[in-house]
């Protein structure tokens, strides 16, 4: 019998869940040795050469030196974990989360201002809202895209 | 014996608690959401506990994929601020109460709720961010701390209803303790808030409100709730709320006593990518 997993038809979302994190496992760890200060300089001198130390997919290690978040949760990152990578580059947590809407930083900031992304059509895939897939990237990346 | 006097809820922003250490409360994008502690800080003032029961989740900084505890109880002398790759906070050490936490893990376990039992963690943000937006910035903290930390990082956390029904069973366990201490009950984290994928940003007001209200009068109904209400609505970090239910649970008035006051409520959007909801209940006295 297989698990109940309701939370697939969320949009613009990954649950952490058991399978995300098998397949996440040397993602994060890595993640998790940006913890200690060593670590992290000796990732700044030679960020390919620290992430083959580590027991993770090409597409994992392609997906952290581009700095793809999206592409990191994707592949079995979590947020939590993949925010030492952001705390390496000296970003914020707002900075990482509005990198993964397309938005700028600006954007992204302005939106959380003026009272954060609305659930109306976002509650289930398919609907019309702002964090389906057929509206990203958001802010003006995607208009640009639109013209 | 021992009683739980009041319940303190809070969000645990790690932004509040870098606005507080960077000096920033009075510039205007903070100075509403600190305004909204201000009682809070005079009221715990006036209502010291000797002990604080922390309920809060570790975020991958003590326990990494090492180790997923679904509950952990800290039972040790003290715990460090955790440096959570910006530096540890430069906030006062965390002083535990290892008695009282001890007596809480051994009468909790027998009730069937299979704690950790933990005697080295450092504490990030969950547990500190809490304690500056309630003290300010104090020496040290006004009294002892027990962490209680709850997986809520790797899916599937634990139900609502499971946090409910241990907050009972933490209640139980305090009121077995022979010393006459005051302790409060604190849940945090939450309210509406995602910080991953495209939907990164969602706050979702009217759902927060409602949860503050039956939280408040219908807090057995709301522990119901399945997780995908917490994700769908309030955001896929919002499922920290459920740590919420486990203080609430150990309110007198869930076992058949008065219903507590509500003392304090504040709701403010944003802190970051996050709406902040606070609450204090007093039992009677």
């Amino acid at each position: 019998m297989s698990l109940d997993k309701p939370y697939l038809d969320v949009p613009g979302t990954t649950i952490f869940d058991a399978e995300q994190s098998r397949k996440g496992y040397w993602l994060n760890q890595f993640c998790m040795s940006l913890m200690k200060a060593e670590n992290r300089a000796r990732f700044k001198a030679n960020e390919r050469a620290y992430l083959d130390e580590w027991g993770m997919s090409e597409d994992q290690k392609q997906a952290v030196l581009a700095r793809d978040l999206n592409r990191c949760i994707a592949l079995g990152g979590n947020i939590y974990f993949l925010a030492k990578i952001g705390a390496t580059d000296g970003r914020s947590f707002q900075q990482m989360a509005g990198s993964m809407t397309g938005m700028t930083e600006d954007e992204y900031r302005q939106m959380m201002v003026s009272g954060g992304r609305s659930i109306q059509g976002n509650r289930y895939v398919g609907e019309e809202g702002d964090a389906q897939a057929h509206r990203q990237p958001q802010g003006a990346a995607g208009q640009k895209k639109e013209a | 014996m021992a009683r739980i006097t009041a319940s303190v809820y809070t969000s645990h922003v790690p932004a509040i608690g870098a606005a507080i250490d960077l000096g920033k409360t009075n510039e205007p994008y903070w100075r509403p959401v600190f305004a909204g502690y201000e009682f809070s800080k005079q009221w715990l003032r006036e209502n010291k506990p000797d002990v604080i029961f922390l309920v809060f989740n570790d975020h991958a900084t003590a326990f990494s994929l090492d180790l997923i505890p679904t509950f952990a109880i800290g039972t040790a002398a003290e715990f460090q601020p955790a440096d959570e790759g910006w530096g540890p906070r430069p906030v006062p050490k965390v002083i535990g109460h290892p008695a009282l936490a001890a007596h809480i893990a051994q009468s909790v376990i027998q009730q069937d709720f299979d704690l950790t039992i933990v005697n080295r963690m450092d504490v990030d943000h969950g547990l500190t961010v809490p304690l500056s937006l309630m003290c300010g910035q104090p020496q040290a903290w006004p009294c002892p701390v027990i962490p209680f930390a709850v997986n809520v990082v790797q899916y599937p956390v634990p139900s609502g209803a499971r946090c409910f029904a241990l907050g009972q069973a933490i209640r139980r366990a305090v009121e077995s303790y022979d010393e006459p201490l005051n302790v409060q009950i604190w849940g945090t984290g939450g309210m509406s808030h995602q910080l991953q994928g495209p939907r990164a940003g969602l706050i979702n007001a009217e759902w927060d409100k409602a949860f503050l209200d039956r939280l408040i009068a219908d807090p057995k109904g709301l522990s119901t709730a399945p997780h995908i209400d917490y994700v769908r609505e309030a955001g896929s970090e919002g499922i920290e709320l459920v740590m919420w239910l486990i203080a609430r649970g150990a309110m007198a008035d869930v076992a058949g006593g008065p219903a507590p006051k509500v003392v304090h409520r504040f709701y403010h959007v944003p802190a970051s990518n996050t709406a902040v909801g606070h609450l204090i209940l007093e039992n009677a006295r």
